[in-house]
């Protein structure tokens, strides 16, 4: 079980899935992050701003989706490893369904010149919309000019030499926490360490 | 291994590379669903991606699409798990554990040296489907036209592809 508990313990198991059914079938064009907040922050209040934050400090830092890692772990502090199921079933079975219901009609009539035409078009502004959540990213947590040069050998490690994520992950990952390693120069340079400086 | 046994492999193993967010694996996705299995062509797996930018829920739904179009209804389902199950048992196990870790110096370092390497990597994904979904002026022009209104505007980006949809349909649908 769960270490903490909000007040509110007494949350049903389907209370759970009902909300993140919910959320899952409203939030449209992405952001289910700030969906989750709205509705469980603001309008359930089954946990506080701050555990929220919290929590998706947890779920950027581990591989996974924001939205369904977040998922789990509000969750968990809701109801358990039942509570966690619920909430990541219930959010993502709308979208589970739209795509398979996409796909069947992709299917039969992917191919006719018109859907391929809007599709040409589709396809260009999700570029657009990845590049902008990126630099948004990008604005937000990159804390240092060097933090380019693990951006940019990432980028070349997998555009330009071919080298699978997998390798780019781990060899330039191993790289960045060690750059960042505890009591070295880049983490005390840190922002958040300047106190113990 | 059966058609549904590869789909749960190669999900499975996607799923723990989107670090950062699910654009992250799309490389890794296109040289295993594409170039290796020939579950799908890369105009069709892009299509699939983008299509899911409109739906509701979380981004990478689509998985659910490529399961479908390579193992039918049971491979649309084993897909779902394989791509949700590793990463959540995950989330699980390292929540409960992260009081524990508060006190970890490692703890501090993990996160601020993944975070520039998981921008690259959503970055490396996003030029893998550029490079076949910017085909031209009018294509990167919807691209840049996005990116701007995205920056400027608080709007919905569900609108914006559903928008460009219909721009492409007046650009390059047949007259």
């Amino acid at each position: 079980m769960s270490a903490e508990r909000p007040a509110s313990a007494s949350i049903s198991i389907g209370a759970i899935f009902r909300e993140f059914l919910l959320i899952g079938a409203t939030s449209f064009g992405g952001g289910v992050v700030a969906y989750l907040r709205n509705g469980l922050v603001r309008k359930r209040a089954w946990l506080d701003d701050k555990q929220f934050v919290e929590l998706l400090a947890i779920s950027q830092s581990l591989p996974g989706l924001n939205a369904t890692n977040l998922a789990v772990l509000i969750g968990d502090r809701l109801g358990g490893m039942a509570g966690a199921l619920a909430a990541i079933t219930g959010m993502c079975l709308p979208g589970g369904v739209f795509m398979y219901v996409a796909a069947v009609a992709y299917g039969a009539h992917g191919e006719r010149p018109l859907a391929a035409a809007a599709l040409k078009g589709v396809a260009a502004a999700a570029v657009g919309l990845i590049l902008a959540t990126v630099s948004q990213l990008g604005r937000k947590s990159l804390a240092h000019s060097y933090d380019l040069v693990f951006v940019a050998v990432a980028v070349i490690g997998i555009n330009r030499l071919h080298q699978s994520v997998l390798t780019v992950l781990v060899v330039v990952g191993a790289a960045a926490i060690l750059w960042y390693r505890p009591g070295g120069r880049a983490a005390q340079a840190a922002p958040e360490e300047e106190a113990d400086e | 291994m059966s058609e549904i046994g590869w789909l749960v492999a190669v999900f499975g193993y996607l799923s723990l590379l989107t670090m950062g967010g699910g654009m992250a694996a799309f490389p890794e996705m296109k040289r295993l669903v594409v170039d290796v299995h020939q579950w799908l062509t890369m105009p069709q797996l892009m299509h699939l991606y983008s299509v899911g930018q409109m739906g509701p829920g979380p981004n990478m739904m689509m998985v659910v699409a490529v399961g479908k179009w390579a193992g039918g209804p049971l491979g649309a389902v084993a897909v779902a798990i394989a791509f949700f199950g590793p990463t959540a048992a995950l989330a699980l196990a390292v929540g409960r554990l992260w009081k524990r870790l508060e006190r970890w110096p490692w703890r501090a370092s993990i996160q601020k040296g993944l975070a520039p390497v998981s921008i690259g990597l959503l970055l490396a994904g996003c030029f893998t489907m550029a490079r076949s979904a910017i085909t031209g002026l009018e294509t990167a022009t919807i691209a840049f036209a996005v990116l701007m209104i995205l920056r400027r505007f608080q709007i919905n980006p569900a609108l914006l592809i559903l928008a460009s949809a219909i721009v492409g349909m007046l650009s390059f649908g047949p007259h």
